[in-house]
């Protein structure tokens, strides 16, 4: 046989059952395989054992505030869209503890966090997900090198945290067969194709009398994983298939969000009466930011056990919806329901570009679905762009 | 140097109330113990009938305002305690027994009691904080352990109680509990209730039914709309999930008397 490095960069055919191997190859490998697994009403991103995890034969029904599991006719492994979950539960999750004090006689002694180093593979990553995983990454280093400038004097007890970075996660990208009602990645460029970043993508082709994997090798370890596999080499057909899929894919999005000059969009609607509309019906609940797979904010919480013996900083998930967020000396700056919803909105889709280069909003749709009352950002921009005031 | 400080005096006193927010403190069994050596239980009936005068450092107020001798007592237990907290829904908003609020309380004494004379009571049930000064109000029913011992541990060592006043939907969110409102269509009260049961009614297939309270800036209205628009909820049903533990809580309170559609979506009018 060939060099495994020659197979990077091609496309084959692989039967239907390759999802149980390719889980079981990566666990040899020492990764541990996360992917979509059907838990109580949702599909949501859970570690995978084998292809038997996998919400085969399910499928969704999305839309502003509503998400059904439905079972599909067919038994495709890859018939639903997103869930609530996004990979940035695995990347940064909810609850980390920065560091421990104890105490020992009259001093403490501080001890930090080990942050366990996972090697993780993600099976099943769409494209608008891809794109996400990318936003968070530059964010991380913006932020890493900004901390780095201005904090140059970091005490015991702020910055001494050895967070090792983990090992980057194998990525096993998906081709969507459907869009939800809910996605619009085609209008934010993001999806459904792919360009690069993943290790392998897979693309699932079920008719009536055949069920089988298109998969797409990207890389080194992606073709050192393949290897393992039965591949048959594709027809001219099916890099063409692929095109068709994903064309369709996108023109049956209806939603759509278009904003020519984000940043002077919203710095020149910051006092619209559309504001005031979507804080009318806006619970500040918080739902949309913790679904979003860009949204990063977290807060620092510190802890002391009934003895006052043993002190703990943890860091959580927060968001620009709740009341402390935006806590200084004095009260919160963001009191009203008004000026959350427009900090969200007018981060996520403009001043995000000034400050990491790019949009927020990979039109996951997570959002307007997990909304408890079906609020979409897509129709609150176009409602924004009617007439200043 | 060591300084062995004074041991702080604690007190925990009750009124109208089921008594579970006081077991909460009870069922800390083993935090109890650690806690002994450092605050004194000067008053607490339920644990040890060993009563010490006043005045005391920490006040736990648990249950609502419902008699005039109720009345005398808080300001009493005001002027003795140097800290007062109150616990549970009761002690905050007036508890389920503010539900009379909304009735004639003379109507119900006539029907329940054989001799109604007997009977003195007040025509409201009231939270602590209507009749005296609180210094701060813990929410639920009954109130969630974890969070009793963080008001008292934070307050010995002198820092700020680690209380989010978020949404039980962030607790929803940390327990990966799939939304049940969103994917099940479940009424459900956790975004305009203040967090700090963990989300436990939904991760158990039920609707939070609000027992934590309204969380700051509760949007019920909106809520409600949502309700009667797209969960088939109706006034009635939309009243009983808002009158509850904590009916007497605004925006609960004035929601639950007029449970309309409230501001719908724009899209929906257009
Ligand atoms: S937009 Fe929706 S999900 Fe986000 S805070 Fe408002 S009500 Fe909650
Ligand atoms: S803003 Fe909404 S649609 Fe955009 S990435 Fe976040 S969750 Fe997805
Ligand atoms: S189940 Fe209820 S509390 Fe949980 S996220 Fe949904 S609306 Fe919020
Ligand atoms: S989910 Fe709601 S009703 Fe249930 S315990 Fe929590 S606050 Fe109370």
């Amino acid at each position: 046989m060939s060099s495994v490095s020659d197979l990077v960069g091609r496309c084959f055919r692989v039967s239907s059952d390759v999802l149980g191997l390719l889980i079981r190859t990566l666990r040899d490998d020492g990764y541990i395989a996360i992917g979509p697994r059907k838990v109580g009403e949702s599909i949501q991103l859970e570690v995978l054992d084998s292809a038997e995890d996998l919400p085969r034969g399910w499928g969704d029904q999305q839309d502003a505030g509503t998400y059904r599991l439905v079972r599909r006719s067919d038994a495709a492994y890859f018939g639903f869209n997103l869930g609530a979950d996004s990979w940035k539960k695995w990347l940064d999750p909810n609850r980390k503890l920065l560091w421990r004090a104890k105490r020992e006689g009259e001093s403490w002694e501080v001890e930090q966090a080990h942050t366990q180093v996972r090697r993780m593979a993600f099976i099943g990553v769409r494209a608008c997900e891809l794109a996400a995983i990318k936003i968070q990454l530059r964010v991380r280093e913006v932020s890493r090198l900004q901390s780095n400038s201005t904090d140059t004097n970091s005490s015991a007890l702020s910055a001494e945290v050895s967070v090792e970075a983990p090992e980057e996660p194998f990525l096993v990208g998906l081709n969507c067969s459907q869009a939800a009602a809910t996605c619009f990645c085609a209008s934010v460029h993001t999806g459904p194709a792919f360009a690069s970043g993943c290790d392998l993508v897979l693309t699932e082709v079920l008719n009536d009398d055949d069920h089988y994997f298109l998969i797409q090798i990207l890389t080194k370890r992606g073709a050192r994983i393949s290897s393992q596999f039965e591949l048959q080499t594709s027809i001219a057909d099916d890099l063409a298939h692929i095109d068709r899929q994903v064309a369709q894919v996108s023109d049956s999005q209806s939603r759509q969000l278009n904003i020519s000059n984000p940043v002077d969009f919203f710095s020149r609607r910051l006092e619209h009466s559309h504001w005031d509309d979507v804080a009318a019906r806006c619970l500040s609940c918080a739902n949309c930011t913790l679904v979003c797979p860009t949204c990063f904010c977290s807060t620092v919480e510190d802890t002391s056990d009934v003895q006052n013996a043993v002190a703990e900083r943890w860091s959580r998930w927060d968001s620009c919806f709740n009341l402390d967020f935006s806590f200084i000396h004095g009260g919160s700056l963001r009191s009203s329901t008004r000026s959350r919803y427009r900090q969200w909105l007018t981060h996520k889709l403009g001043t995000w570009h000034e400050q990491f280069g790019s949009s927020g909003c990979v039109g996951c749709g997570r959002c307007i679905a997990w909304c408890p009352v079906g609020i979409d950002l897509t129709a609150e921009v176009k409602y924004l762009s009617q007439a200043t005031r | 140097m060591t300084r062995r400080r004074a041991q702080k005096k604690l007190a925990v006193w009750k009124f109208a109330s089921c008594d579970g927010c006081q077991l909460s403190l009870l069922d800390c069994e083993d935090e109890l113990l650690h806690l002994a050596g450092r605050i004194q239980f000067a008053h607490f009936m339920e644990a040890s009938s060993a009563l010490l005068r006043g005045p005391y450092d920490l006040s736990i107020v648990e249950g609502s305002i419902t008699t005039p001798r109720d009345v005398e007592r808080i300001l009493e237990v005001r002027r003795r305690s140097k800290f007062l907290v109150t616990v549970g829904a009761c002690a905050t908003a007036g508890g389920i027994q503010a539900l009379r609020n909304f009735a004639d309380v003379k109507e119900f004494i006539s029907i329940v009691y054989a001799r109604p004379e007997y009977i003195e009571t007040l025509t409201q049930s009231t939270g602590i904080a209507n009749h005296v000064h609180v210094d701060y109000e813990l929410r639920g029913c009954p109130v969630n352990k974890r969070q009793l011992l963080e008001v008292i541990v934070a307050f010995l060592v002198g820092r700020r109680p680690n209380i989010p006043a978020e949404s039980v939907c962030v607790e929803c969110k940390e327990r990966r509990t799939t939304c049940i409102a969103v994917a099940q269509g479940v009424p459900c009260m956790g975004p305009v209730t203040q967090a700090g049961c963990g989300a436990i009614c939904p991760a158990y297939g039920r609707g939070c039914y609000g027992c934590f309270g309204p969380k700051e800036k509760a949007n019920v209205d909106a809520l409600v709309a949502d309700w009667r628009l797209n969960k088939s909820v109706s006034e009635d049903q939309a009243r009983r999930l808002l009158h509850t533990f904590n009916a007497w809580a605004e925006p609960f309170r004035s929601a639950g008397c007029s449970p309309g559609v409230g501001p719908i979506r724009k899209d929906l009018c257009d």
